[in-house]
């Protein structure tokens, strides 16, 4: 275990270091923010009664995402590891005592944190100054913060799952980009990156809950204002643990097949 | 120590001629060969040698060395490498050896060489005594001290190979796989390496397998000499097997390959 604590430390390390990136990171978050907003005012504007969300839940949930973009978002890939396939670097890693699950999983963990840790606070700051309803309100409760905090950190391990069932199935592949896009694509959608998930109609919205995209941020963003609360919230916990067990399981068998197979190209 | 017995590993090549028109009909139907990169190669190898594989670029040195390194499986045949299964026990056989592949890097880019060693030793779980014993020994050798303090991406490539001999011995392997440890290095930096694995030999006992193109990495390092061709092993014996007279080690070579049945000086 802790060889990957010391290797999660080290990439976090080195991803501190990019206080550019951060800064204009902030900068698109702040925008995009501002723009979604002023967009679904429109909608709110002209029909109230249909809006599925009160307006301040919208609004902290549209905060909210942008401040820890860097922990949802699904095309945020390693790079290093998709050129560590196709090039042979990969030779390194499997010459040593580690895991590649254990330290890919540490790795993506690791840059992910380190890109939210710059950007989230001052997100968080000047959205929770903004007037309201257009900022960021106060959790409803403690304990839904407190849940916020756990299903965001459930959601964080369910987002990195993912990406390791694309890296196995990269595994597999001379050119995984088709693979890369088509999947990032359709999760975002599908986890309430694009739209929030309450804004989709009853029927198709049902099985989106059931799907183990719900659980990267529709979940513990709802929390949050109080939107998911009682039964319902219970239930859309222990799905994302469940989903969270599968997905772990099924990269790490693609990991391991790949590994199996592995062909070091060139050389 | 090393035992290599009829090992066989094939690879899969998608052959198609070039051009459009046959790129258009291999999506509907594919050819593929097979490539038997080793084919039935058996050595055996003792505690304490320093053993050159030599042999034409394709002939199946590098994936000799990354089976008996753990990372790829053979297909067929027994390997077994100080009392493991190299591939199969590799969690704990990796432990025991460290490899250094000329053409890639194991350093972190973007940090000092310094904190990549931290993590290798963590990664091998060394104890600090040693790690300190051992890294201020390397430093010595392989005058890192500046180096230490510098990120890999801004060393020279001699640099960067001493600090890669380094940062796989830093756990006290037993058994050291060189793949290619000269390719693009200066005068210097070559007698330096050399000079290293030499004495990392006679003092430490460590075995070492090295391949390499450089018939003076072989005159100067190893007193035994495998060749392999063709997946094969075509001798076990000494560059004196090999030299003709009137030639230099690298005219002999060329005759040596150009005798391989089937051998055209290109890759198949």
């Amino acid at each position: 275990m802790k060889k990957y604590f010391s290797f999660f430390r080290l990439r976090l390390q080195m991803g501190m270091q990019y206080r550019i990136a951060a800064f204009a990171g902030m900068a698109t978050q702040f925008f995009w923010g501002f723009m979604l907003i002023g967009a679904y005012k429109a909608f709110y504007e002209s029909n109230a009664a249909a809006f599925p969300m009160g307006f301040q839940a919208l609004t902290s949930y549209i905060w909210l995402q942008q401040a820890f973009l860097a922990l949802f978002i699904t095309w945020r890939f390693d790079n290093d590891i998709f050129t560590m396939i196709t090039d042979g670097g990969i030779s390194y890693e499997l010459a040593r005592p580690v895991r590649l699950y254990s330290m890919w999983f540490a790795k993506n963990l690791a840059m992910r944190l380190s890109e939210a840790a710059l950007r989230f606070a001052p997100v968080l700051l000047v959205a929770a100054l903004l007037p309201k309803p257009y900022g960021l309100s106060l959790p409803v409760s403690l304990p839904h913060f407190l849940l916020f905090l756990l299903t965001l950190g459930l959601g964080l391990l369910t987002t990195i799952a993912f990406l390791m069932i694309v890296y196995g199935l990269a595994m597999r592949m001379l050119s995984s980009t088709g693979v890369r896009l088509f999947l990032s694509g359709i999760v975002e959608f599908l986890s309430g990156q694009v739209i929030p998930l309450p804004f989709f109609p009853d029927k198709v919205r049902f099985v989106l809950e059931l799907l183990p995209f719900a659980g990267m941020q529709n979940v513990p963003l709802r929390i949050y204002s109080g939107d998911l609360s009682g039964t319902p919230m219970l239930h859309a916990m222990v799905l994302q643990l469940v989903w969270l067990v599968i997905f772990i399981a099924a990269g790490a068998l693609l990991l391991r097949s790949g590994e199996r197979r592995a062909i070091v190209q060139g050389g | 120590m090393i035992h290599m017995q009829n090992v066989v590993k094939t690879y899969r090549v998608a052959r198609r001629d070039s051009g459009a028109k046959a790129a258009f009909f291999a999506l509907f139907h594919r050819k593929y060969d097979l490539v038997r990169a080793l084919d039935g190669l058996s050595f055996d190898i003792d505690a304490g040698e320093i053993v050159a594989l030599l042999g034409p670029n394709g002939a199946g040195k590098s994936t000799a060395i990354k089976i008996l390194s753990g990372i790829l499986y053979p297909d067929s045949g027994a390997v077994e490498c100080g009392g493991f299964s190299p591939a199969r026990d590799r969690m704990r056989y990796t432990r025991e050896i460290g490899v250094v592949f000329g053409q890639r890097t194991q350093l972190y880019w973007d940090v000092p060489v310094g904190d990549s060693y931290g993590l290798l030793q963590d990664i091998y779980d060394v104890p600090e005594a040693e790690f300190k014993r051992n890294l201020s020994e390397l430093t010595e050798l392989l005058d890192l001290k500046e180096l230490l303090r510098t990120p890999a991406r801004q060393l020279s490539l001699g640099q960067r190979m001493r600090c890669e001999l380094a940062a796989s011995l830093l756990h006290s392997p037993r058994i050291l796989f060189l793949d290619e440890p000269t390719i693009g290095l200066d005068a210097v930096s070559k007698l330096a390496v050399r000079q290293f694995v030499k004495v990392l030999n006679e003092e430490k006992k460590t075995t070492i397998i090295l391949t390499t193109h450089d018939m003076q990495d072989v005159e100067a390092l190893s007193r035994r000499v495998l060749m392999i061709g063709k997946g094969k092993l075509l001798l076990d014996g000494t560059l004196q097997d090999i030299r003709r007279d009137g030639e230099s080690l690298d005219e002999s070579l060329v005759d040596f390959y150009q005798g391989i049945e089937g051998f055209d000086g290109k890759e198949e």
